[in-house]
């Protein structure tokens, strides 16, 4: 029976009921008797909906972006992210800070996080292999590779190549331009660690993008 | 600073992200080795060429209706989407909510509104408190930012002059308020000029003031009506802060003099201010 806990059935009543709608058949054991559970009216939301939009849905654009990033993938960066309002919305009351960007990034951040893992996607860190391609991009110049990197297509393959966590800090960086602090917080990483992560990133990033313009040669 | 801590700072500084003094060591360290001043020009190109290149994925008007829709539907337990896909399992086992307690004795509700006071007179009189220092502390920094600058990038003054009568005017046509601008010569800090600045989210005024060969910055601008009274000082990598606020201003000092004779000059500075 999804949807009905046995503890929150408030009465049990006889099988004919004014409220018609309100009621379902509950056959827990055919032996005894028949109940209809009446399900208690949902609490009337707009009065914390309204702010809770009000405050979360201007930065729908970043999370569906991070998501996105993240996810590679756009059916499960919209579920994710739909997910991840929802989360947002159960937890709005104690929320009392005054970055709510940052707080819903890093709720959209854990949410797909949590479908990565469940999907062993193999990517979620670096450690796997640093050296991936350590060889063949040596006569790409910085001129040509700054030519290059006007090219949204490129930039986005090169991109979708790395671990998440130089994903998750190149969107935050590049595209929201959160601060380190912003950005600690929202990966939960220490403060020391943003600055030399990103520098990684960046230079697998370079890597990666040496290596696409040297095979289009 | 040595190549190998530039490079490895490099990230950090072109994201405006380290101290001014690390940052103010850096700048001396590239105008000495052209190396790193390549290299750090040709990052800097880059890493903006790409995050300008970097596509955004913005969300679809249907994203946007579907979220409103399942936020109206509360939290009761809609499948994602028609169709059945793996990620639904993973997503909806929520926890039953204790929410039957809300509605069983009137005493839970007293002890939430009890509770709630409680944690209103402590956000009220506690909070503000505490948050202040961080505030400060980061005030601070950009203060302590601004005044490295002034002496470092040659632009001390926008009007250099030892005129009261000549510096005060020039501010007040840039400002939308009007500081007090006094001489302290006789009482040796006289005064060098006058200079824009932008601190705190607002343009303010900057008055500078030397003391032997030191220099002082002596930020001004309008007090909010909740501005705490009284002084405060600091000391921040080797800088003197000193704070103050009066019926119309906020001050700030700051110098490498020490503690004792930035509080001298604010005692001469509010002889000389006059009051109303």
């Amino acid at each position: 029976m999804p949807g009905y806990y046995a503890n929150k059935i408030a009465m049990a009543l006889p099988l004919i009921t004014a409220d018609a709608s309100l009621t379902k058949d509950f056959e827990s054991n055919r032996k005894i008797v028949k109940f209809v559970v009446v399900k208690k009216p949902e609490e009337q939301p707009t009065e914390e909906l309204l702010p809770f939009e009000e405050a979360m849905l201007p930065h729908l654009d970043a999370a569906h972006n991070l998501a996105k990033w993240l996810l590679r993938n756009e059916e499960d960066a919209q579920d994710v992210v739909q997910e991840a309002y929802l989360r947002a919305f159960r937890s709005f009351s104690g929320f009392h800070g005054t970055n709510g960007r940052a707080w819903l990034l890093t709720i959209v951040r854990n949410t797909s996080y949590t479908l990565l893992k469940k999907r062993h996607a193999v990517d979620l860190t670096t450690t796997f292999d640093e050296e991936i391609h350590a060889t063949g991009h040596e006569s790409v110049n910085p001129a040509t590779l700054l030519e290059h990197s006007e090219d949204a297509q490129l930039i986005k393959e090169a991109m979708d190549e790395l671990p998440a966590e130089f994903r998750e800090i190149l969107t935050l960086r590049h595209q929201e331009g959160l601060s380190y602090k912003e950005i600690a917080d929202i990966a939960q990483i220490p403060s020391g660690t943003v600055m030399s992560r990103l520098a990684r990133a960046r230079a697998k990033l370079k890597e990666c993008l040496k290596v696409r313009i040297g095979m289009e040669k | 600073m040595n190549c190998e801590e530039a490079i490895r700072l490099m990230d950090g500084y072109l994201d405006g992200e380290l101290d001014p003094i690390t940052s103010q060591a850096i700048e001396q360290h590239l105008r000495d080795c052209g190396r790193c001043d390549q290299a750090y020009k040709t990052h800097g190109s880059l890493i903006r060429a790409i995050a300008n290149a970097t596509p955004y994925f913005k969300a679809s008007v249907e994203l946007r209706e579907r979220i409103q829709s399942s936020l109206r539907e509360g939290t009761t337990e809609q499948p994602l989407r028609n169709g059945v896909r793996g990620a639904q399992v993973l997503f909806h086992k929520r926890q039953p909510e204790s929410r039957p307690s809300r509605w069983e004795t009137p005493w839970n509700w007293l002890g939430l509104a009890a509770a709630i006071i409680f944690a209103a007179i402590i956000a009220l009189n506690v909070v503000p408190r505490l948050q202040r220092p961080g505030a400060d502390q980061f005030l601070a920094t950009q203060l302590i930012a601004s005044h490295v600058r002034s002496l470092m990038a040659n632009h001390l003054t926008d009007v250099a002059s030892s005129d009261q009568h000549t510096v005060k005017p020039w501010l007040d046509a840039k400002l939308d308020f009007a500081p007090a601008v006094v001489d302290l010569s006789e009482k040796g800090f006289p005064l060098i000029g006058g200079r824009l600045d932008y601190l705190d989210n607002r343009p303010v005024a900057a008055l500078i003031y030397q003391r032997r060969k030191h220099f002082l910055n002596l930020f001004v601008w309008p007090a909010g009506s909740d501005a705490a009274r009284g002084a405060k000082a600091m000391t921040r990598q080797g800088y003197q802060l000193l704070h103050w606020v009066d019926s119309d201003f906020n001050y700030w000092v700051v110098s490498d003099v020490n503690g004792e004779e930035l509080q001298e000059f604010k005692e001469l500075f509010e002889e000389q201010v006059p009051h109303h």
